[in-house]
């Protein structure tokens, strides 16, 4: 038996959380200094699972197998694809930057300070409120969920940890928000636990109706193996009524709309990115939501192929609403970090658009657009966040002529907005191409339509920078200080990794274009047009 | 006919039984009735230790007694069960009255461990500030003095405190042994009244807010005496149906396979309107004692009233034995009528599940709220229930023992959160318990969590169990409604999170009191029973699933 690589890799952050909720509570620079160690090394791991993929090699790989209930024919069963990998890279890369970039949110505030000093003699309890070692330990235990997620192969598994995620995630939402709110402390304190418990109620009810769907698929199928059942299916050993198999897909397709999220179910995500830090925002849309969009690709087409091709159409005509209407709504924004939530569901759309126009191009542009969007989201998002934490306020009426006070801040920033707008050279362009060249080549219309968001979205990126960078500086802003050494050095490889994978993404199409392959095979599927390889 | 037979092969065994022709001298199997009577004698030796140990060291004694009964109980469950008397020995004993089997040592054990873990809340002394000097516990210092009276004062005074608790739980625990294992309608009934009185009596004896705490008694008694009544007007219907008390000559004359009929009662027998009847009224008595909807409406004020550490040994281990009985009588007596019983099941079920999510969003007192989130977990439980198959009888066994331990310790905790009017269960005052003792407030959240059913807790093991059955049993609707009942219900338990851990605390908030070890075991087993049910689950499923076939 091999070294379990796979298992070693969600393991390490799990064991990085425990170790940073055990340190004293006077020793939060520890802490922090742990957190960063843990996800460094989780890094090294990912890039040892990426170097040991074999991309020509069998379809999962690293593969491990235990029993762990018999009783629901459930089995610890990891292994991954050319996806997978990608995205566990993904989220191992940008968790050491998410660590970073949230270096002093969790500081406990003077003024909550002031106020358990305040003579009170019950407050003494307060010396074990460990605020700092929580929230570090939280994002770790965040990491380790989402890792096992996508490295799962057994349905039920990834259930528990689609699930389990969402605890962590709540208290990141609800116990650390955003401190520069324009309400006040008060005001701000309850919508953030507005926002948690809408955040948490919406995933919640998604997985509550997977689960209904997941006992079927164990009724139907008698075991939750992903690839015994896919084989099963194919070779025809396993009949599932057309009713059956649809009833199933909708209910996982729910939660993943839900966690992706596809219009209508988005509502929670701009509360959330709205109210928690920027590091928090950037893991619920950079890494968290990844695993609804994988889920959709390795679970609803994987298992229900049929039900797929006979929702698509449906499917496809919500992404293209979720594309325009993202982008639409993100132009009529006045918050900085909600303006980046409605533009990310706008390329949530994109990415699920790609994924169901079925065609190879579609879908490898998805799972590229995926990894870009997590890479591309970060950048804007953290920047976003150092600003906000400079003034104090995420409205972008407060700001103005930044880039003559912090040049290197506001060139950041374009070029976290441009890659957003998917201009060419930066990474989203390559994916954004291939996901409407995908789609146009089967539904011309809805490509066409889809097209308009990138219209929008140079719209809302280049009026946000227009109005917070240039221009006069306002009184508020002149001392603003530019970005520090830890934030440039967060934010630096980023861009540097969005400039290379948008010039030269072949290392990622690598990967993932043998497993997108393998979907589009189960799918039985053909590109309409001779198959152009993608992106060489 | 033979189909019939068949499928209930599935979850029963045959056991030889001698109809009992002529007056022998009573053959009692002493060894596999070994748990109950061993809880029968500590409770008989703790109201002599009332009588003649002297009232400084009655605690002590009382507290001895009580853990090494419970655990030489549970020793003797386990030895029976190792020597096969769950599988291949199961049988009936005590002249065709206590079925032996599976099923009945399974919840036997779970029943005596709950006790035991319940038992420590219950000798808990630290908690409340000592009045003149004594240490105290939950319970009111002389039952009998009124309420805000000089005898009651002068009984604080003295320091008595009410041992005669011990003997009282070790007697309910000794008839919920019975209530599961009952194998004819009679012992049922002496068992449902063996457990029930205890009960009503320890719901009464609170230190604290004592009128409540008395009220909530005469609730439970005057409901429960009612309920009692139906299910006892139910036995004597279904007597006058079947001829018989025993479980297995009424099954067989509802399927029509007996074999000798007393000429006297040939006129009456297969009469289904008594049947239906008396069924409906035993399993309404049944359906009581569990806390189903429409009969839950103790539950709320019962729970709210008693001493916490009784509302948690009640919440957990009534349900267990109650289950126990339930199942038994469905699938051992009513099997055959199960078309008749399943749609009535089903419209609890629903009910259940739905009322008790919905009503519980509303409350504002942490007892109430448990309450009726207990109303809530027993619509799951029954969602398992109908499956009628074996999977349904091992995953609501499983269920009952996740869920029993969750109870304990949730309601451990709710123990600890005191202010100067003794616990303060107003939701209110829990606002902002994460930052004054973390601890507390995040093992609290694991058992609220474990409510909700959040994978890797013991609670959605449970869950999927039995929701897995009914979905096999063919109750697909019934699965899709518990889901969203869930949902609902995650609602009210993150409202409480919400408000331990996002909320300012109050200045004059209450305060965490500091438990003995014996309030801090209890709650630690109730963690570590709520964690490794959810991660290591599988043993435990064997178990049950093994357990799962009744004897006939």
């Amino acid at each position: 038996m091999s070294f379990p690589l796979l298992t070693a890799t969600a393991a390490l952050p799990a064991i990085g959380a425990i170790a940073t909720a055990a340190v004293p509570a006077a020793r939060r620079t520890a802490a922090k200094w742990l957190a960063l160690l843990f996800s460094l090394a989780t890094l090294v791991l990912a890039i040892v699972v990426l170097v040991r993929f074999d991309p020509g090699g069998d379809r999962y790989q690293l593969t491990e197998s235990h029993a762990w209930i018999a009783d629901f024919g459930v089995r610890y069963e990891l292994g991954v694809d050319g996806i997978a990998v990608a995205l566990i890279a993904l989220t191992a890369l940008l968790i050491p930057f998410i660590v970073l970039a949230g270096w002093h949110d969790a500081d406990p505030s003077p003024s909550s300070q002031l106020r358990s000093s305040g003579g009170d003699p019950k407050e003494t309890g307060n010396k074990r409120w460990r605020p700092t070692q929580g929230f570090f330990a939280l994002i770790l235990a965040v990491e380790a969920m989402v890792i096992l997620s996508f490295e799962a192969t057994d349905v039920f598994l990834f259930y528990i940890f689609f699930e389990a995620m969402l605890i962590p995630l709540y208290f990141l939402i609800g116990g650390f928000g955003d401190r520069a709110h324009e309400h006040g402390e008060e005001k701000g304190a309850t919508q953030r636990s507005y926002a948690a418990v809408k955040f948490l109620l919406y995933n919640l009810a998604g997985g509550l109706i997977m689960l209904a769907a997941v006992i079927g698929l164990y009724v139907v199928a008698g075991n939750f193996s992903l690839p015994e059942i896919a084989e099963a299916r194919a070779n025809g050993t396993l009949e599932m009524s057309t009713g059956t198999e649809r009833w199933l897909f909708l209910g996982f397709f729910f939660a993943f709309a839900v966690k992706a999220p596809l219009w209508p179910l988005h509502t929670w995500l701009p509360n959330a990115m709205q109210e928690s830090t920027a590091p928090v925002a950037v893991l619920i849309t950079a890494v968290v939501d990844k695993v609804g969009t994988f889920a959709m690709l390795r679970f609803c087409l994987g298992l229900f192929p049929e039900a797929s091709k006979w929702a698509t159409p449906v499917v496809l005509v919500l992404a293209v609403v979720s594309i325009i209407y993202g982008a639409l709504l993100a132009v009529g924004q006045r918050d900085i970090k909600r303006l980046i939530a409605y533009a990310s569901i706008s390329h949530f759309g994109f990415i699920i658009m790609g994924i169901f126009a079925m065609t190879s191009q579609g879908q490898s542009g998805a799972t590229l657009y995926m990894v870009n969007h997590g890479i591309s989201t970060a950048v804007l998002m953290l920047i976003a966040g150092f600003l906000i934490s400079r003034r104090g306020s995420r409205l972008i009426a407060d700001y103005g002529g930044v880039q003559k006070v912090a040049p290197v801040l506001a060139g950041t920033f374009l070029i976290g907005g441009l890659a957003t707008l998917s201009l060419p050279g930066l990474a989203p362009f390559v994916s954004e191409f291939l996901v409407l060249v995908g789609t146009f080549t089967r539904y011309p219309v809805i490509g066409i339509i889809a097209t308009f968001g990138i219209v929008l979205a140079a719209l809302y990126v280049l009026v946000l920078y227009q109005r917070t960078m240039t221009g006069p500086v306002k009184p508020e802003v002149a001392t603003m200080p530019d970005l520090r050494v830890r934030e440039i050095a967060v934010v630096a490889p980023l861009v540097v990794l969005l400039v290379f994978l948008g010039v030269y993404p072949k290392p990622v199409t690598d990967i993932v274009n043998p497993a997108v392959k393998q979907t589009m095979s189960d799918l039985e599927k053909k590109d309409p047009q001779p198959e152009v390889e993608a992106a060489k | 006919m033979s189909a019939t037979a068949a499928v209930h092969s599935l979850w029963t065994t045959a056991a030889a039984v001698d109809p009992i022709s002529k007056i022998d001298a009573p053959k009692i199997e002493y060894g596999q009735l070994a748990p109950t009577l061993i809880v029968v004698g500590a409770a008989i030796i703790g109201i002599a230790v009332e009588a003649f140990v002297p009232r400084k060291s009655r605690y002590y004694v009382q507290l001895f007694v009580s853990v090494v009964a419970l655990v030489a109980a549970f020793a003797a469950v386990v030895a029976l069960a190792v020597n096969g008397y769950a599988t291949t020995k199961a049988g009936i004993a005590a002249m065709g009255a206590i079925a032996v089997d599976g099923p009945a040592l399974f919840l036997q054990g779970t029943i005596l461990l709950t006790a035991l873990v319940g038992l420590f809340t219950f000798a808990e002394r630290r908690l409340d500030p000592e009045a003149h000097g004594n240490r105290v516990d939950s319970f009111a210092a002389q039952a009998a003095a009124v309420p805000g009276s000089d005898s009651e004062k002068k009984a604080v005074k003295a320091g008595f405190t009410t041992t005669e608790v011990f003997p009282l739980l070790l007697f309910a625990v000794a008839g919920m042994l019975v209530f599961p294992a009952a194998n004819d309608l009679l012992t049922l009934f002496v068992a449902l009244e063996v457990l029930s009185l205890p009960l009503y009596l320890m719901c009464a004896l609170a230190r604290r807010k004592r009128l409540m705490s008395q009220e909530a008694a005469v609730k439970y008694f005057l409901l429960g005496a009612f309920a009692s009544a139906f299910m006892l007007f139910g036995i004597a219907l279904l007597y006058g149906y079947a001829g018989s008390m025993s479980y297995a000559v009424i099954a067989q004359v509802v399927e029509g396979t007996v074999t000798d009929v007393t000429p006297a009662l040939a006129g009456t027998m297969g009469n289904d309107a008594l049947l239906l009847v008396g069924a409906a009224l035993v399993v309404m008595g049944l359906l009581f004692k569990v806390g189903a909807v429409p009969f839950h409406m103790w539950t709320p004020d019962v729970y709210q009233g008693a001493p916490t550490p009784v509302t948690g040994f009640m919440a957990a281990a009534t349900k267990v034995a109650a289950f126990g009985a339930l199942l038994r009588i469905l699938y051992v007596v009513l099997p055959g009528l199960r078309w008749d019983w399943r749609p009535v099941m089903w419209a609890v079920a629903i009910v259940t599940m739905v009322v008790g999510a919905i009503v519980a969003i509303t409350q504002t007192d942490i007892k109430r709220l448990l309450a009726y989130s207990a109303i809530s977990h027993a619509g799951f439980i029954l969602a398992g229930v109908i499956a009628a198959t074996p999977s349904g009888i091992s995953s609501v066994l499983f269920y009952l023992a996740a869920y029993s331990f969750v109870t304990i310790g949730a309601f451990a905790v709710v123990t600890l959160v005191r202010d100067a009017g003794g616990e303060a269960t107003h939701l209110s005052k829990w606002a902002g318990l994460g930052r004054r003792s973390p601890l507390v407030a995040a093992v609290f959240a694991v058992f609220l969590l474990a409510f909700a059913g959040i994978p890797l807790t013991s609670g959605f093991t449970g869950k999927f169990a039995v929701f897995k059955a009914a979905a096999e049993g063919g109750a697909v609707p019934l699965v899709v409604v518990g889901v969203i009942a869930s949902a609902i219900a995650a609602f009210f338990y993150i409202r409480v999170i919400v408000l331990m851990f996002f909320s300012e605390p109050h200045p004059e908030g209450p305060t965490v009191a500091v438990p003995s070890p014996l309030t801090m075991t209890a709650i630690g087993v109730g963690v570590a029973v709520t964690v490794v049910l959810g991660v290591a689950p599988q043993y435990f499923l064997e178990l049950a699933g093994d357990a799962g076939v009744f004897v006939r």
